[in-house]
């Protein structure tokens, strides 16, 4: 039996090219303008190699960070029934809604060294997480997290509990259950989260500058870079752009098929 | 990408008073913002040639507010609006063709600029404003001039030297011989402000306006010599009404404008 081959229709396809260019035309518009001639020096720049070490520590520890935190989160609001659920379920996304440049300063209220938890915490053990690298792993983990809840959770909630009801019935203990059987189940929903929350990390910039400040080195990532430098050096600032494009699409595209969709590249 | 996204988030001028609760300093950041957005608009609606447009530095926002009562006051037939954007953005709107009449920057290079490229004629200084070394309350024991800049254990902000406020600080410390421990270079005056309002930071170099608009917040240490910071006014060439914009220009250098410009925080020319 043959599935009769017909045309796409019409309607999707142009929307769709509609939605492609939108993402397209600016980059056309940043390799139109960018200064191809002295793209390699200013790349190597001190601040920008400097940039791209923090970008890479702190997106990554924040996709750590989420994944270790988001994942039993998103297992008890998938799993466990407890008054206030859908509630919590809406703060997780609050990130995703606030702006940015609000949920730094919110986290500066909370974490700052006169914050509500951040006054106690420096008085004890001395620790100031604003304008420290821990304060940038921290608001990048507070904007990536909710991607991988929300993407983790929706897996748990489509799988078949069935496999891990008979695990638990087999004798098995509850974490060997989600050990074994949960987690290899929603294997590919998880590897797409952790990619989610990783490239929203290393693109944060709003919550960053304002909960951690921006200093060369410490806590100045790739997209404070580009902020700071549009207003002076406008070569830099796309050079630093086209970089973090460089960057991301390529480790989206060495993911993809083979990790990032799990098991349908497989 | 992003980040340019986030590099439309206006630079606001936050009015005076106490600061009692922290997120109301968030409220303030923003609603000169509002203001100046309801006011263009309202500018716009009001049928032009009626009102006489005033675009000013974001800096000047609570003199300039003030200013425009007393002128009001001064002159009941003339009805005058002030809007406010930060002085590269006031020169983009006079150049895409804004009905303004009378132009007052932070920055006497964006006046330079104006002038050459028609819009302005006789620019006059009206105000100057004084680089500080401040402090939050908090922390007043700890910061007692410049050489604190440079103790490792405060945690220092200055503007970031793209910014003209980053700019005159770091000339300045230079000639000062002052080698800072800088924790943070914000990206504009008014976060800096801000960070020291609620004491995340120390020490910081800001404006004596700036200072003045967070009484009980942020003090003064001690002035920063070296940075020369003027103010210059000037009606447009293609003003709607060129004799309201002249009266403004005229009250603005009058003593009673003067006096309004000295409260706030402002230098003479």
């Amino acid at each position: 039996m043959t599935t009769p081959r017909r045309r796409p229709p019409a309607v999707l396809v142009g929307l769709g090219a509609v939605g492609a260019t939108l993402f397209l035309l600016p980059l056309v518009g940043l390799l139109g303008v960018t200064p191809w001639s002295r793209l390699g020096e200013l790349a190597t720049d001190d601040v920008v190699l400097d940039a791209l070490r923090l970008s890479l520590i702190t997106s990554l520890s924040a996709a750590a960070l989420a994944t270790v935190l988001g994942v039993p989160l998103a297992w008890v609001l998938s799993r466990v029934s407890f008054p206030g659920r859908g509630l919590l379920r809406a703060i997780v996304t609050l990130p995703m809604v606030l702006p940015p440049v609000v949920g730094g300063a919110a986290l500066l209220f909370a974490l700052g060294r006169r914050g509500v938890l951040g006054e106690p915490l420096a008085d004890a053990t001395g620790l100031v997480l604003p304008f420290s690298t821990w304060g940038v792993i921290i608001a990048n983990t507070f904007v990536a997290m909710p991607f991988l809840v929300i993407t983790v959770e929706g897996a748990l909630s489509s799988v078949d509990h069935r496999r891990e009801h008979a695990a638990a019935v087999l004798g098995a203990a509850p974490v060997t259950v989600f050990r074994r059987v949960t987690l290899p189940m929603i294997g590919p929903s998880l590897r797409a989260g952790i990619v989610l929350a990783w490239a929203r990390a290393l693109g944060e910039f709003g919550a960053t500058i304002t909960f951690a400040g921006n200093l060369q080195g410490r806590t100045q990532t790739l997209p404070l870079a580009v902020f700071v430098s549009l207003e002076a050096d406008r070569d830099a600032a796309i050079a630093i752009s086209l970089l973090m494009v460089v960057l991301s699409v390529s480790v989206l595209t060495a993911l993809r098929g083979r990790w990032w969709t799990g098991g349908v590249g497989r | 990408m992003r980040a340019a996204a986030s590099g439309l988030r206006p630079c606001t001028r936050v009015s005076g008073g106490d600061c009692k609760y922290r997120l109301a300093v968030m409220m303030r950041r923003w609603t000169p913002v509002l203001l100046a957005t309801g006011l263009v608009v309202a500018s716009c609606g009001s049928g032009g040639d009626d009102t006489t447009l005033v675009l000013a530095a974001s800096s000047l926002t609570d003199a300039f507010q003030e200013m425009e009562t007393a002128f009001e006051a001064a002159n009941p037939d003339i009805d005058i609006e002030v809007a406010f954007a930060g002085s590269s953005s006031l020169r983009l709107q006079i150049d895409q063709g804004a009905p303004a009449d009378v132009v007052a920057v932070a920055n006497e290079q964006v006046m330079t600029e104006l002038a050459g490229e028609g819009h302005v004629e006789v620019p006059t200084d009206f105000a100057t404003n004084q680089l500080v070394i401040a402090a939050s309350v908090d922390a007043t024991a700890d910061v007692t001039g410049p050489q604190s800049l440079a103790d490792p254990d405060l945690l220092i902000g200055l503007c970031a030297v793209q910014v003209p406020c980053g700019q005159y600080a770091v000339d300045a410390l230079a000639l000062a011989g002052v080698e800072a421990s800088v924790d943070t270079y914000e990206d504009d005056v008014r976060s800096l402000t801000t960070k020291l309002a609620l004491g995340e930071l120390d020490a910081g170099v800001v404006y004596a306006t700036d200072v003045a608009s967070r009484p009980g917040d942020i003090v003064v240490v001690a002035p920063l010599e070296g940075a020369d910071v003027r103010y210059p006014i000037a009606p447009l060439t293609d003003a709607p009404n060129a004799d309201e914009a002249a009266a403004f220009v005229a009250f603005v250098l009058s003593a009673e404008g003067q006096s309004i410009l000295e409260a706030a925080g402002f230098g003479p020319p």
